[in-house]
């Protein structure tokens, strides 16, 4: 009797804790509608999360594996690939999307081009000392990798939907939202991978 | 020392203050913000406190249907009490049943203990050069009532605890076209973003008090005195997200889950920010 009420009692500590911590989550939905009721109805679908974004935010981004192996492959389905030889485009334009942070915002002006903003997150030519660390340095990018179609086809589907290769990624799904248009991204992973760019040439 | 001339001489150091935004060039900000972090509690040198003493003005100013002032509103303490509410709020209000902070009960006394339309105050609610903030000045005098005091989060009622909650489920929550969260950029300690140092709010301790008592500040390279509110609409804007309603109550919850987690901070405000 005693060790019934003993496991009864943990089995409720236990309990408490996890449910405490755990606001029911169509509250919070009904909380995070209410916060932006005002905004225009162009902008509301920005307010309401899309399965991949439901699934890692509630397990703040560690899926588990049923939940990662269905994320991945939605996200393998969206991706749409160019021929090998449109893969690469124009560096030069490339580093300015890498540079570009704007667009998107509400501040921004209806014509504003978004820019990728690769170097708010990610280190890229050596030159460029204002860079974030959000993400991996990328830094000889294609150099390291030998230049490979393979690597340029990883690194194209990296940009166009991160979640292939990794469920709960926090890199932005720049192709899948269109963020950036193919020949964008086209273009930026020519600046990972073009041996004159300055990510591969600084790169010793 | 009189308030005018503590007014006129801050207008003389700090022109932009008065007149209009001059977007300085990122790194002198950062030499200057040293030396505008010793003048924080200086009242002859720190702007946010031409914002202080605005918001005293307005706070014994009779206006709205029933043409009273402020000076009755309970924030928390009782009618009329200010000195250390701001080290408290949000918080819970048995009249609304409703856990409010510090701009929502502002708005709720104009609207109920005044009969102040609040449209034009709400219109007004982010200051630009040339036009001032009755909210940002309001919060900027009473939280400086709170100056030296030390922040107490309110979590006994259970409707805190659950808008704490909430506000750490909406801190995780990714959305809109670049799936951000509050996370992706304050989840970790030491990351940045281009250049800018990025304060980890994902657990308590003396990153999150520095945050939590340091707001409102004066903000350098707005030329203005911000509110928490408008940190937050700042940050939803990067999120490429709409623009969060006003005192709404998604912005309670994240103020009360970093309240939470800021628990304990020396109330240095206004502060001064880059
Ligand atoms: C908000 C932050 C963020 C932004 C913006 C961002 N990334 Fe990333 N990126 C990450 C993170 C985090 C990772 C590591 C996790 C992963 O592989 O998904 C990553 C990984 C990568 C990788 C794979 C690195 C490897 O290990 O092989 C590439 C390539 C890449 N990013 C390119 C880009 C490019 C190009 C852009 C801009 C168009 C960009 N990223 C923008 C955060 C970001
Ligand atoms: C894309 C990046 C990004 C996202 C997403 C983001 N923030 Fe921020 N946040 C920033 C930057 C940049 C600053 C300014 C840091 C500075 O000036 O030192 C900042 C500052 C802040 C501050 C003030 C820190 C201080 O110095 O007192 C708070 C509080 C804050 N963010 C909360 C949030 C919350 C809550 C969310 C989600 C609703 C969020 N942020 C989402 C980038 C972001």
């Amino acid at each position: 009797m005693s060790t019934l009420r003993g496991i009864l009692l943990l089995t409720l500590l236990l309990a408490q804790p996890a449910f405490a911590q755990t606001p029911d989550p169509a509250r919070v939905e009904a909380v995070v509608a209410a916060s932006f009721a005002s905004a225009p109805e162009a902008w509301k679908a920005r307010v309401s999360q899309d399965r991949m974004q439901q699934i890692c935010s509630l397990t703040r981004n560690q899926p588990d594996a049923a939940q990662a192996a269905e994320i991945a492959s939605t996200a393998k389905a969206s991706v749409v690939m160019p021929p090998d030889a449109a893969l690469k485009g124009d560096w030069r334009s490339g580093e300015k999307i890498a540079q570009n942070g704007q667009g998107g915002q509400f501040s921004d002006g209806p014509n504003t081009i978004s820019g990728g903003n690769c170097y708010a997150c990610h280190q890229m030519a050596l030159s460029e000392i204002s860079y974030g660390t959000l993400g991996p340095s990328l830094s000889g990018y294609g150099k390291l990798r030998n230049f490979t179609t393979e690597a340029i086809r990883a690194a194209y589907t990296k940009v166009f939907n991160p979640h292939v290769t990794l469920a709960c990624s926090s890199m932005p799904r720049f192709g899948l939202n269109k963020v950036l248009s193919g020949q964008q991204i086209s273009d930026v992973v020519a600046y990972l991978f073009d041996p004159a760019s300055p990510v591969n040439a600084e790169f010793k | 020392m009189s308030k005018l001339l503590r007014i006129f001489v801050l207008c003389l150091l700090f022109p932009a203050a008065s007149l209009r935004a001059q977007p300085a060039p990122e790194l002198d900000l950062d030499k200057e913000l040293d030396r505008y972090r010793a003048m924080i509690n200086d009242p002859m040198a720190n702007p946010g406190y031409l914002a202080v003493d605005r918001g005293e003005l307005l706070w014994s100013l009779s206006r709205g249907s029933k043409n009273v002032s402020l000076e009755t509103c309970d924030l928390g303490a009782g009618s009329g009490v200010l000195d250390g509410v701001a080290a408290g709020l949000p918080r819970y209000f048995a009249d609304t049943d409703q856990v409010m902070d510090l701009e929502q009960r502002l708005l709720h006394c104009m609207r109920g203990l005044q009969g102040l339309d609040t449209k034009d105050v709400v219109a007004r609610r982010f200051g630009s050069p040339g036009k001032t903030s009755d909210m940002e000045d309001l919060v900027a005098f009473i939280s400086n009532k709170s100056l030296g005091m030390k922040y107490q989060a309110s979590l006994s009622h259970p409707k805190e605890r659950d808008m704490a909650l909430i506000g750490e489920a909406m801190f995780y929550r990714r959305s809109a076209i670049n799936d951000f969260s509050c996370a992706t950029c304050h989840g970790d300690d030491g990351r940045r973003i281009r250049l800018q140092s990025l304060p980890d709010l994902s657990k308590p301790g003396d990153t999150a008090r520095e945050v939590i008592g340091t707001w409102p500040a004066y903000r350098v390279s707005q030329s203005q005195t911000r509110t928490m509110q408008h940190r937050l609409w700042d940050c939803f804007r990067q999120m490429r997200m709409p623009a969060p309603d006003y005192a709404s109550e998604g912005l309670t919850a994240l103020t009360m889950y970093l309240a939470k987690l800021g628990d304990g901070a020396t109330m240095n405000v206004p502060s001064i920010k880059r």
